[in-house]
């Protein structure tokens, strides 16, 4: 465990929440409005958790437990992505597979937790968290498939440290379409974009949003962190892929790590200003598409 | 490495890809053209030296596939009124796992092919894989139309093949490739826009109810 490992967790736990800010700008510029200011979710963070919690007298303790498993479960999974470029602070041969349970882990907690209240609404979001959650994960496994063969490594730290600089030359258009395919996997897991609309206020429509609807003060708090938490980890992992910074100084690979997180967060805006949200039946197909980009670069790596 | 007609040929990929996923008949037709692009690059890129020959072939696919073959084909749902391909007989999702197994395919096969060394090694694979989600499109889907495209998409995959032989094939024998698929296309769009009078629908299930 190196000091820079642990320098690149800190940052980016202090620059997460800034990412669905950088997004929601860009989508403001696109559309010719002006905006929230770039740093809202540290407001609205630091106004939750001064605020007292209401808990319905319908939820039970695994209603209380929920955000805080969900907490855990993104905290312990950003010290398995090797954030400075190198290695991770916590690394052991196949925690991809842990990295992808974690997050499962997060998910479940927090869809257990909308169960709990017993709102029809909440139990719709969780049935479509669920689906779409379905289908993503495969597709993770392709791509973590995919960058296994290209570095020939089964660690998280392995896969998108040292051997992945290496290995761009060589098989540019692999990585690429896995690239891409981590993507799209992002804006599925982090319920942006054509998938769903962090910006709607109609529970029939919402996905992830309205599990949380009951939700409140700190527990919110918690919650909306662990999103932005969660969207900043897959950024990383977008990053990591496009950008192998295993060669540079620490600090240099971390503040790449912080402006590439920016550029995504920017693309996600773009991506939401473009695109029409997809109705719902073609979730899995754009979800399967990923796996097929994932598959493909796969494919090339084995011929 | 080359890496240029390297990626061309994993973009003819996608652009397969993107006919399977697409329930748009547009969308199909704009990446067939795109495909007729790409293809008509190619000669140009894989070419050791630039001859009158390669450049007809590439000016000829430009010309053909990329420009007159899809404007024919907007025109023909144009005038037949089809936008989208309903409940085609493998959904989207299945046809696109089916892609993933036709590549993997292709490029199994290509493995064992005894070809000769010193080409482009993505081309086999590539137009293998061009050939099978063609043959996909055409035998799946229902709209006469969309067979359409999986008939040229299949052709652009046996003239992917024929890219390996570029320099021996005499050109001759490709221009008249070239022309037959013009006129198949030709016979084809009229063949559509009767049906659709006749039967006022592009599913070529209802041929079955032909009588004399």
């Amino acid at each position: 465990m190196t000091v820079s490992a642990l320098a690149a967790v800190v940052v980016m736990l202090g620059i997460a929440p800034l990412l669905p800010g950088v997004a929601v700008r860009t989508k403001s510029l696109l559309t010719g409005r002006h905006g929230a200011p770039v740093l809202q979710l540290y407001h609205d963070l630091w106004k939750l958790l001064h605020k007292e919690p209401v808990y319905s007298t319908t939820t039970t303790w695994i209603f209380r437990a929920g955000p805080l498993l969900v907490l855990a479960a993104l905290l312990l999974a950003a010290f398995l992505i090797p954030l400075d470029g190198r290695a991770a602070p916590l690394s052991f041969a196949g925690d991809l597979v842990a990295f992808a349970g974690l997050l499962a882990l997060a998910r479940f907690a927090l869809v257990l937790a909308g169960l709990d209240t017993g709102s029809s609404f909440e139990g719709m979001g969780a049935s479509r968290e669920v689906t779409v959650a379905a289908f993503a994960e495969p597709a993770l496994f392709l791509c973590f498939t995919g960058l296994v063969l290209a570095t020939g490594s089964v660690s998280l730290s392995g896969m998108l440290g040292t051997p992945l600089g290496e290995m761009w030359p060589r098989a540019a258009p692999s990585l690429t379409l896995v690239g891409i395919g981590l993507f799209v996997l992002l804006l599925a897991e982090n319920s942006r974009g054509p998938i769903d609309d962090p910006a709607t206020h109609l529970e029939l429509t919402m996905i992830h949003e309205v599990i949380v609807l009951d939700h409140s003060g700190p527990d919110l708090a918690v919650i909306l962190y662990g999103s932005a938490l969660k969207l900043g980890l897959f950024g990383a992992l977008v990053v990591s892929v496009f950008a192998p910074r295993a060669g540079l100084s620490a600090p240099a690979a971390i503040a790449i790590l912080a402006l590439g997180l920016c550029i995504v967060a920017v693309a996600v805006g773009i991506v939401e200003s473009v695109t029409a949200r997809l109705r719902l039946v073609r979730v899995p197909q754009l979800l399967v598409g990923a796996g097929v980009f994932a598959a493909f670069g796969m494919i090339l790596l084995l011929a | 490495m080359q890496t240029a007609p390297q990626l061309v040929l994993l973009f003819v990929v996608l652009s397969d890809f993107a006919v399977l996923g697409t329930t748009r008949l547009t969308t199909c037709i704009r990446a067939l053209a795109f495909q007729g692009l790409l293809l008509a690059a190619l000669p140009l890129m894989l070419a050791s030296h630039f001859s009158t020959h390669v450049v007809l072939l590439g000016l000829g696919t430009l010309v053909v596939k990329a420009f007159v073959l899809p404007r024919f084909l907007t025109w023909a749902i144009r005038e037949a009124a089809v936008r989208r391909e309903v409940e085609p007989l493998i959904g989207y999702v299945p046809s696109l796992l089916l892609g993933v197994l036709a590549l993997g395919l292709g490029f199994a096969m290509s493995a064992r092919l005894p070809l000769p060394a010193g080409r482009e090694a993505l081309l086999v694979p590539v137009s293998l894989t061009t050939v099978i989600i063609g043959l996909l499109v055409l035998t799946t889907r229902r709209k006469a139309l969309t067979q359409v495209v999986g008939y040229l998409m299949l052709e652009n995959g046996i003239f992917l093949f024929g890219l390996t032989q570029a320099e021996s094939v005499p050109f001759l024998l490709e221009l008249g490739v070239l022309l037959d698929v013009f006129v198949a296309v030709f016979i084809m769009g009229i063949v559509v826009f009767h049906i659709n009078r006749e039967f006022d629908s592009l599913d070529s299930a209802r041929l079955t109810e032909l009588q004399d």
